[in-house]
């Protein structure tokens, strides 16, 4: 809904439509759920395009884009949106834009001016993309939703010819959590660091996540370590999420990681160390030894919110 | 197969924010102060190829685009023992966007020719563009699978490569065949390795191939269209106004209590 969000304001700055782009199945369900934020939606599907293949996306983006002619294209934060920006840039002669937290129009010039983050965090960025169209992807969870629009947005299928890609082809494909929501959109994030000093304690911090309705996440150390799998990785090499509380526990607070969690609303440490680096982004901390922590943590929790 | 690693050197990400500073020209870092170091994913689609050598065979060419002091990291590259180096000095006055490095990395691949296997890092660890890769795959005429953490090949398949790239549900398993572009990410597999000392002190007596722009063909106009392509407006450091409550109590119960009393209010 954020990307929906985005598109929607950008088109009133533009002055321009706000289309809804799907490439692929368009089930009733996805439809209903778009048509009252977009002023049209355009579906493309093809039998190529049942599975996600890079090429085949690519060439199906490609082509209805110039057919299009927007001023911009925006993605959300799913990974295979990242592939896809600069490729689809580059075959439409534009400029392209990633991990965008926010968008505004130059009106003299009606390029789109993009705010991101850069330097691990240290720095934020406002970038111009001269070369129309604007090609971007943007933190989902960053943007403000789309606003109801009373009219219905019309529906339109196109037809595609699509050549397939017999260079790369799938084999199989894997969902390693359990978790079915992605980290990036995770509402509340129990983490753990390097001083759980194994993957043990995890569970723990598993069964406490549970009672507040948390995703579990972790720091660099601790998934390269291999206590708990790669795609946990929240930080400037993981994921970089938003989440409403993030709760970091036995973690000290490298910089890389700061850079993953800069967009917290509200970031909450237990650290026995309490000059810990993560205390300095912290609304509110616990200087104590989690071992001590977790359990009872969780009981009080679970007393609070019945 | 014949492997090429495209190599970046960055800001050290771990230097601390407080000594973060905005240089003269107000977009970019000064890198005056701090050091200078082989990015991340960088260093994880080495780390990568080394093992793909060491299982199957090949050969490792390492490039960079830079300005001189980006010698450093190949000379780290070939530390590790990759079979050659390519710097490919920077002699623009303009600052550089992925499109531009893109166009030079796909001149000096064309130039030093035919690679099977194109490894570029995901992304870098100071303006994180992550665009790199796949604009050297469309320069190329390539295909590209990204997000990849673990390359292989079987013999008994004709030279196709069986790939394992990451995906926001877990990960996908791809068979490929070659040439082609490949940006790497981290996983527990392709932590890159410490080179030996003896290796160190050799790698600063290797040959090492130094390029100008005009030796692999890059024309300066169609350098500055891409570099015109977007322009940096501001630089600024984000004002941190967070002030951590620390929770006090005289027992661990009272202040669990407290903290957890926070946690539903931020909750809720």
């Amino acid at each position: 809904m954020g990307v929906l969000g985005a598109g929607q304001r950008l088109a009133v700055d533009l002055a321009s439509k706000h289309i809804g782009l799907i490439v692929g199945p368009a089930s009733d369900a996805l439809i209903t759920e778009i048509t009252n934020f977009a002023d049209g939606i355009v579906v493309v599907d093809h039998p190529l395009l049942i599975n996600y293949h890079s090429e085949t996306t690519i060439a199906a983006l490609t082509e209805v884009s110039k057919k299009m002619n927007p001023h911009a294209v925006l993605f959300g934060n799913e990974t295979h949106c990242q592939e896809l920006v600069p490729r689809l840039a580059h075959r439409l002669n534009g400029s392209a834009a990633g991990d965008v937290l926010n968008l505004k129009v130059k009106s003299e010039t009606e390029t789109v001016l993009v705010t991101r983050s850069v330097y691990g965090g240290k720095a934020q960025a406002t970038i111009e993309l001269r070369r129309s169209p604007a090609i971007i992807w943007v933190r989902a969870r960053a943007q403000e939703p789309a606003v109801q629009q009373t009219q219905m947005a019309e529906i339109t299928r196109w037809p595609l010819a699509l050549e397939p890609n017999t260079q790369i082809k799938l084999i199989n494909r894997q969902t390693a959590t359990q978790e079915s929501a992605r980290l990036e959109d995770a509402r509340v994030i129990v983490s753990g660091g390097r001083g759980l000093a194994g993957p043990d304690p995890f569970t723990q911090l598993q069964a406490l996540a549970e009672v507040i309705g948390g995703q579990m996440a972790a720091s660099r150390a601790a998934c390269d370590a291999g206590w708990v799998p790669a795609e946990w990785q929240v930080g400037q090499t993981g994921k970089k999420v938003s989440p409403q509380l993030y709760l970091a526990i036995a973690i000290s607070g490298a910089s890389q990681h700061i850079m993953g969690i800069a967009d917290a609303k509200t970031i909450a440490a237990i650290n026995l160390d309490h000059d810990a680096p993560i205390f300095q982004h912290c609304q509110f901390g616990l200087v104590d030894d989690y071992r001590q922590v977790v359990g009872p943590l969780r009981e009080k929790l679970i007393e609070l919110l019945a | 197969m014949n492997i090429l690693v495209c190599l970046k050197q960055i800001l050290d990400p771990e230097l601390p924010s407080r000594d973060f500073r905005i240089d003269g020209s107000g977009r970019d870092a000064d890198r005056s102060t701090a050091g200078l170091v082989m990015n991340i994913f960088c260093a994880n689609a080495l780390e990568t190829a080394l093992q793909f050598r060491e299982k199957h065979g090949g050969k490792i060419t390492v490039v960079t685009f830079g300005a001189p002091s980006a010698e450093e990291i190949l000379r780290k590259a070939l530390a590790l023992r990759v079979d050659s180096a390519v710097l490919v000095r920077n002699e623009l006055t303009q600052r550089l966007n992925p499109w531009g490095v893109a166009r030079v990395l796909a001149a000096t691949i064309r130039k030093l020719g035919d690679f099977d296997l194109v490894l570029t890092g995901r992304e870098s660890g100071d303006w994180g563009d992550g665009q790199t890769g796949g604009l050297l795959a469309e320069n190329l005429g390539r295909s590209c699978v990204s997000l990849v953490d673990e390359l292989k090949t079987d013999a008994s398949k004709n030279g196709k490569v069986q790939i394992r790239r990451q995906t926001d549900q877990g990960w996908e398993a791809i068979e490929a065949s070659t040439p082609l572009v490949i940006t790497v990410t981290n996983n527990e597999h392709n932590v890159p390795r410490i080179a030996k000392t003896r290796d160190v002190m050799q790698a600063f007596r290797q040959p090492l191939t130094t390029l100008s722009l005009a030796d692999i063909g890059v024309e300066t106009q169609s350098m500055a269209d891409d570099l015109a392509c977007t322009e940096i407006v501001g630089l600024s450091i984000p004002k941190k106004q967070t002030h951590c409550e620390f929770v006090t109590g005289d027992t661990l119960d009272e202040r669990i209590g407290k903290f957890a009393q926070r946690i539903v209010t931020t909750v809720r």
